[in-house]
């Protein structure tokens, strides 16, 4: 993997504009963004983003200070490579013509993925995972024509005790 | 108490202490403006131009160390404060700017003067809010507040639909702020301050490398009590003018591009720098892999993102710069006991030898009426307690280096987005902010053109300042920057010292103008314009347009290479600069 790929988790207030506030830092501030996703948490009003970012130009730290600084910016967490498990869904709708479909269908079996819409030209999975073997699945793909790709961007949640501790978000939903 | 939206923000400005608003009505800000009649603690100054009202909040914010409010409607009156935020942001000024909306139903519609202002504002404000919810106004402006003047200080706008302004709302005043992602850090961690302290012992050559935060910081006594503590000699950046008393012995000046020899070397040389609420900008820096390149570093400073962001620091310390040095002062002072400051005789004798042998220099040669000379005598008829503001470019320059600064406070300008024709309208809010003491802008003929419309504003709500144009009918610096790097080909710098007629234009704004051409004439028209005080007085001085700003370490360069200027022989050019 990319060792210039980091994962972080922010917990954010769940207010207008906020996904804005924290791409428009990125880009002012020239951080690359691999991968967004973001949803609600276990608390009223708290929303978590997980955020790949790509670290090769500017250093991780000035990523987490300047984010820290934006007041809708409740709490980061940066995990560490294996601390954490990460996850990712892809939809991806694959060229399947005659003799071709035994075969994806072998694939999707071998990846334990499921297949969620057939038509007579297409077959399209259902595939979630870590992002290498998202990777590895399509790399097989490819050789029967991806029609289309849709990925959610990866999420995570430290291992065990690693994680935003409940307190926190506590403060931050009765805030 | 149930009133209406508008009422609230007026009685959560009440509340919050605001003494004086510079804004200019409009359609969506209109229902702010009705109350005003009746309700007398505010004080509404209105400006002729928004981006005015907004520097006039920057200058007050300076001048007072309270937060600035300013007020534009929606659309072109938020855009034109657009200036005057980035420049808050940039350099740290508690400001908060409050626009109309349109009604929350067309929000979004294209509607007339619509502007996404938050949007707009959202990189160069600290924080800034869209007020949807008639019910949330008083915690909104509460938490503005509580934001803009926190932390490191930095403009926050608030953005109000003219039904939400028109809705019933109940006043209720929040006791305490429920910001859960903003805590700032301000107390400094203990043992980082002990080993900064035990740097500071062992240092042969150190520096206080001091910047705008320890007048944000109000630490100013603090920093005296340190410097004099340790024998620790003090650089001030053009942020910082006036932390530490230009008349103090342990005073180097200021470092930086256009920064004094000794200020700008003795960073160079140093063994250690203990960087006070300052941030290792570009300017002071030169190239960064070049700058100070023997020295140890302490970083101090309430922005935690500050630290290590240009230069990796070997203490970094975060709080607030007063609450830092305090504690500095108390373990520096454990660890010295009765012996004093370690014997740092040679260092600061070194020092002294610089500032003797490259002072700053400029030669009055002929009739030629020069920029420096007029900011001397500006200086030399006027007390410590002047507060002297500038726009930005070569008579920035001059001001920062020819005027003796003895008080925080009491120097105002464009630091970080170096914005052109900030001074005119921030010396108006200084005054309103500091009625008793004289304020005295100087400006450049290029600056004062972008601003000038504020001597209306000015001369009608009797805000009485000086401005001291130093005119040379050029954009001056980009012109010097011609000079020396594009092989003294000038293009688009010429403006006409003539047009328009400084003396007249001022005396249209209803304010005095007056006219220097020749050095024997400036003594006394300063005095004159000293003693006008019910209007504003505009002195046109005619400056030699071929003087320039030196030293001068040109752009991308090390601070090694400085050039002192065309004053100093070769045989003393900063090649032979003793290191030591």
């Amino acid at each position: 993997m990319n060792g210039h790929l980091h994962t972080i988790s922010v917990l954010v207030e769940d207010r207008p504009g906020v996904l804005t506030r924290i791409a428009g830092l990125f880009a002012a501030r020239g951080f690359n963004i691999d991968s967004l996703a973001v949803g609600p948490t276990e608390s009223r009003g708290v929303s978590r983003m997980t955020i790949v970012v790509n670290v090769e130009d500017k250093p991780l730290e000035q990523v987490t200070k300047q984010l820290n600084k934006l007041v809708n910016v409740i709490k980061i967490l940066e995990h560490d490579q294996g601390a954490a498990v990460e996850r990712e869904l892809m939809l991806v709708k694959v060229r399947s013509e005659g003799d071709n479909r035994p075969r994806i269908m072998e694939i999707a079996d071998v990846f334990r993925v499921n297949v969620v819409d057939v038509t007579q030209g297409t077959l399209t999975l259902e595939a979630s995972g870590k992002p290498e073997k998202l990777e590895a699945l399509l790399g097989l793909l490819r050789e029967f024509g991806v029609v289309e790709l849709s990925r959610t961007g990866r999420v995570a949640l430290g291992r065990g005790d690693r994680g935003i501790k409940d307190r926190t978000l506590k403060v931050a939903s009765d805030a | 108490m149930t009133m209406k939206g508008a009422d609230a923000v007026l009685k959560a400005l009440e509340q919050e202490g605001v003494e004086v608003v510079f804004g200019i009505p409009g359609g969506a800000s209109m229902p702010i403006y009705d109350p005003l009649v009746d309700r007398s603690p505010i004080r509404h100054v209105l400006c002729r131009h928004e981006q005015g009202a907004g520097h006039a909040a920057e200058g007050y914010a300076w001048a007072t160390g309270k937060v600035g409010v300013c007020m534009a409607t929606s659309g072109p009156g938020a855009t034109n404060l657009v200036t005057p935020l980035a420049d808050a942001k940039m350099d740290s000024v508690p400001i908060v700017a409050i626009t109309g909306q349109v009604p929350t139903p067309v929000v979004g519609n294209d509607a007339f003067q619509e502007a996404d202002i938050t949007g707009i504002t959202m990189p160069i404000t600290k924080h800034n809010f869209l007020v949807k919810d008639p019910a949330e106004i008083v915690e909104t402006v509460r938490e503005a507040f509580h934001i803009a003047s926190t932390g490191r200080p930095g403009p926050v706008l608030i953005d109000l639909p003219k039904d939400v302004l028109q809705a019933d709302v109940e006043y209720v005043w929040p006791e305490k702020v429920a910001l859960p992602g903003y805590r700032p850090t301000t107390k400094g961690n203990n043992r980082q301050v002990s080993e900064a302290v035990k740097l500071i012992l062992a240092a042969k050559r150190p520096v206080l490398y001091v910047g705008g935060g320890v007048i944000k910081a109000n630490a100013t006594d603090e920093l005296r009590h340190l410097a004099e503590l340790g024998d620790l000699p003090v650089v001030t950046t053009l942020m910082a003018r006036g932390a530490f008393p230009d008349s103090h012995e342990l005073c180097l000046g200021m470092p930086g591009m256009h920064g004094v020899y000794t200020a700008v070397t003795a960073m160079q040389r140093a063994d250690l720098l203990v960087a006070l609420g300052s941030r290792f900008d570009d300017r002071v820096t030169g190239k960064l892999t070049a700058f100070a390149p023997d020295a140890k570093i302490v970083h101090v400073d309430i922005d935690p993102a500050e630290i290590g962001k240009n230069r990796v620091a070997d203490v970094p310390i975060v709080g607030d710069c007063r609450d830092v040095i305090s504690k500095m002062i108390t373990e520096l002072r454990k660890r010295q006991g009765d012996a004093g400051a370690p014997d740092r005789s040679e260092w600061l004798a070194t020092l002294k030898g610089w500032q003797t042998k490259y002072p700053l220099r400029y030669a009055q040669n002929g009739d030629a009426l020069k920029p420096q000379y007029c900011v001397e005598r500006l200086r030399s008829f006027a007390d410590d307690d002047t507060i002297l503001v500038s726009g930005v470019g070569q008579h920035q320059m001059y001001a920062a280096q020819y005027w003796r600064f003895e008080r925080p406070r009491h120097w105002i300008n464009s630091g970080g987005l170096g914005t052109m024709g900030f001074a005119v309208p921030a010396a108006m809010g200084a005054k309103a902010g500091q009625p008793d003491k004289r304020v005295v802008a100087i400006d450049g003929d290029g600056c004062f053109q972008m601003t000038a419309q504020e001597l209306a504003t000015s001369n009608t709500e009797r805000i009485p300042f000086i401005t001291a144009i130093l005119n040379n009918g050029y954009l001056g610096m980009v012109r010097q920057w011609q000079e020396l790097f594009f092989d003294e080909r000038y293009s688009g710098v010429y403006l006409n010292p003539d047009v328009p007629d400084y003396v007249k234009l001022a005396e249209a704004y209803g304010a005095v103008g007056l006219r220097v051409e020749t050095p024997e004439e400036v003594d006394a028209t300063i005095e004159k314009a000293y003693a006008i005080e019910d209007r504003s007085v505009v002195i046109d001085f005619r400056v030699d347009p071929r003087e320039g700003v030196f030293p001068m370490v040109p752009a991308g360069s090390s601070n090694d290479d400085i050039i002192l200027g065309p004053e100093f022989a070769p045989h003393e050019t900063p090649g032979e600069a003793p290191i030591v």
